[in-house]
């Protein structure tokens, strides 16, 4: 059936609204205490492959399997999965410990282990003060806290996040950003986790899908997604600012775009194939070198500053070469103005490089 | 700095003053009382009459208060007055009222709530066209099936009965009320249910656990219209009940439209005053629950 040692496991799926095809044969395997993020824009089906994962949608087609046992047709509660939704979802009536109670009473567990289990939980959650007010007198980190906490007392394999960061202001995300990971590590669980935010997905993945329209474009380590993208979306969608690209001509081993030479030493590429052609070359805005650097950088050239948008950290130049827009990360100190004329250098093994046709890495 | 400060001070600050005899405020003060002196005045007449004795009333100051205040009209009306063949007043009337607006709101809310419940939440198959047949039937007007209805009570046996009246209460009930619960229902927030359904909790367990406790406002609502409107209902009552099951409303007419002897302006109106306090009450004790149910219901998120 399945190799030992992975909790989640996908195949064939299928689900369809209508017409609408929402998720089209969607195979993914989770190993166990893996944390796996299921990346992309809105509408790109990642919330609903949660919602199959978690037994809430009936699905069109296509088997899931947690813990090597098939749970295609088993009820939420019977799949070992504990979910944190964006709203929180608390139940407003009840206590937060009533909150954390009702999962494991309906599954009649006797009062002593509901007890010892939710004083477990507040420990790691440190919200055992909080315990006898109601979600309303919670703030949103509080009632984060409580949700996962609802997931956390049903000890289950699996643990499902549908953008659980989402609705908290900038700083709070962080902070509990920190705190998801820290439980991770703590509790060495699966945990499948669903966002549309980038930096999230990046900090906190072992391994990140992304996904467009009801597909897996990549599935890899938060490196691969960054340095060697599968295909021009990956490699549009990771990256703030985004990747800069140029089309050009690729012939044997030089790609010429954007009015310079790149002979591109240095870059692995996908195949051995004989590589010519319409190619798209994509840089990151931070893989540019400017400075005393760029004169020894395999490939030179110059740019034209437009404008500067200085954002303490790092400083983000909008620039034309040759006529091409792009954008450069300079450090925090850089002093550019508008107009002047920027010495910048390129190196190809940092660069990626795409069929223009198939939008696939060479 | 000095000059800054200075100039602060004249100019306009805090609220801007409204005049009081505004043309806008004439307008909508005069309106309202306008309307207010337009409904106010049949009750007081209604009241200050019912308090009045006949020879009083004969007079014809309809809008003079009582000399003499007399109780009398009140009493007869209760329980003196001849309704049809009998003569026991309101009293037998308002107990059959009772009977029948208890259970039939019972019932109607109960099987309703279910109904928007799992409309709401449990999508079945065929839900969409089960829920247009539903309201559809909100829009058939009464009076085509008042025949029907009663070939089919008197196949089943209920016909001139007060269970048979609840019955039919409580199906023409079920389009409004399924609507009014299935839309409050789906303005909940759908994570809560699927939060539930994770927890373990079944399709009953989540209805009387989560959602119930949720909704008290429109149980407030449906209770509410369901009281006034079949307390208040005459066709139903006078069609498929006979004289020992009339409701309130059906005694009320009869009184009222009495063709024989002295016609006592005094007992008529106390007679209706007593029937339409039921309502009237209902409204006072939950009116502010009545609205923030109405707004619950109708504002999605």
């Amino acid at each position: 059936m399945s190799n030992s040692n992975s909790s989640v496991e996908i195949r064939d799926l299928d689900l369809h609204f209508g017409e609408v095809k929402v998720l089209q044969k969607l195979n993914l395997d989770i190993k166990e205490g893996e944390f796996l993020v299921l990346l992309g824009s809105s509408g790109c089906g990642k919330s609903t492959l949660l919602n199959c994962i978690a037994g809430l949608l009936e699905i069109t087609d296509g088997q899931i399997f947690i813990n090597n046992q098939n749970v295609t047709w088993k009820e939420p509660s019977e799949r070992g999965i504990g979910m944190v939704f964006q709203s929180y979802a608390l139940y407003p009536q009840m206590t937060v410990e009533g909150n954390l109670s009702f999962g494991l009473k309906n599954a009649r567990m006797p009062k002593d282990e509901i007890a010892r289990r939710i004083s477990n939980a507040a420990d790691i959650l440190q919200i055992q003060p909080l315990l006898k007010r109601k979600p309303a007198a919670l703030s949103g980190g509080q009632r984060q806290r409580v949700a996962i906490g609802r997931a956390l007392v049903r000890d289950v394999d699996v643990f499902l996040f549908d953008e659980p960061l989402s609705n908290l202001d900038a700083k709070l995300r962080t902070d509990l950003r920190v705190e998801l990971k820290r439980l991770h590590q703590r509790l060495e669980n699966t945990m499948i986790y669903v966002t549309h935010d980038q930096v999230e997905a990046m900090t906190l993945a072992d391994r990140i899908a992304i996904m467009k329209g009801g597909k897996i474009m990549q599935l890899g380590t938060p490196d691969e997604i960054y340095n060697r993208p599968q295909n021009l979306y990956v490699a549009d969608f990771i990256g703030s600012p985004s990747m800069n690209f140029f089309k050009g001509h690729l012939k044997g081993n030089t790609v010429e775009a954007a009015g310079i030479t790149m002979p591109m030493d240095g870059y692995e590429f996908a195949d051995n194939q004989d590589n010519a052609g319409e190619v798209t070359i994509g840089i990151r805005p931070e893989h540019l070198i400017t400075g005393e650097l760029a004169s020894k950088a395999p490939v030179k050239s110059s740019v034209t500053v437009e404008l500067v948008e200085p954002m303490g950290s790092d400083t983000l130049v909008y620039a034309a070469l040759n006529g091409n827009q792009m954008r450069i990360r300079m450090e925090g100190n850089a002093r550019v103005q508008a107009g002047d004329n920027l010495a910048i250098g390129i190196d190809p093994s940092r660069a990626s490089l795409f069929d223009s046709a198939t939008e696939l890495r060479l | 700095m000095v000059d800054v400060s200075t100039s602060m001070l004249e100019g306009p600050r805090g609220p801007k003053p409204g005049k009081a005899l505004s043309r806008k405020n004439i307008f909508l003060y005069g309106t309202l009382l306008i309307v207010t002196i337009y409904y106010a005045i049949p009750l007081y007449v209604m009241v200050v009459t019912s308090l009045k004795g006949m020879p009083e009333i004969r007079m014809g100051n309809i809008f003079s208060p009582p000399m003499e205040i007399t109780f009398a009209p009140w009493v007869k009306a209760w329980s003196e007055a001849c309704t049809g063949l009998t003569c026991e007043g309101l009293s037998s009337g308002f107990w059959n009222s009772v009977k029948i607006t208890i259970p039939s709101v019972l019932i109607s809310i109960v099987i309703a709530s279910v109904n928007g419940y799992a409309l709401a939440n449990w999508r079945f198959k065929g839900a969409d066209i089960f829920f247009t047949i539903l309201i559809f039937g909100a829009f058939i007007p009464y009076q085509v099936m008042l025949y029907p209805i009663v070939i089919m009570l008197r196949e089943i046996g209920l016909y001139g009965s007060l269970g048979g009246l609840v019955l039919v209460h409580s199906v023409f009930g079920m389009p409004i009320l399924t609507l009014l619960f299935r839309n409050y229902f789906s303005s909940l927030p759908e994570e809560l249910f699927k939060a539930a359904r994770v927890d373990g909790a079944g399709f009953w367990g989540i209805y009387f656990r989560i959602m119930l406790p949720m909704s008290v406002p429109i149980f407030t609502v449906a209770v509410i219209l369901q009281v006034t409107g079949i307390w208040n209902d005459f066709l139903f009552g006078v069609v498929y009940t006979g004289p020992d099951a009339y409701p309130m409303t059906v005694q009320l007419n009869n009184i009222v439209n009495t063709t024989q002897g002295v016609r006592e302006y005094n007992v008529n109106m106390a007679a209706t005053i007593i029937t339409g306090l039921v309502p009237l009450s209902i409204y006072f004790v939950s009116g502010k629950l009545f609205v923030r149910g109405i707004a619950a219901g109708a504002v999605k998120g």
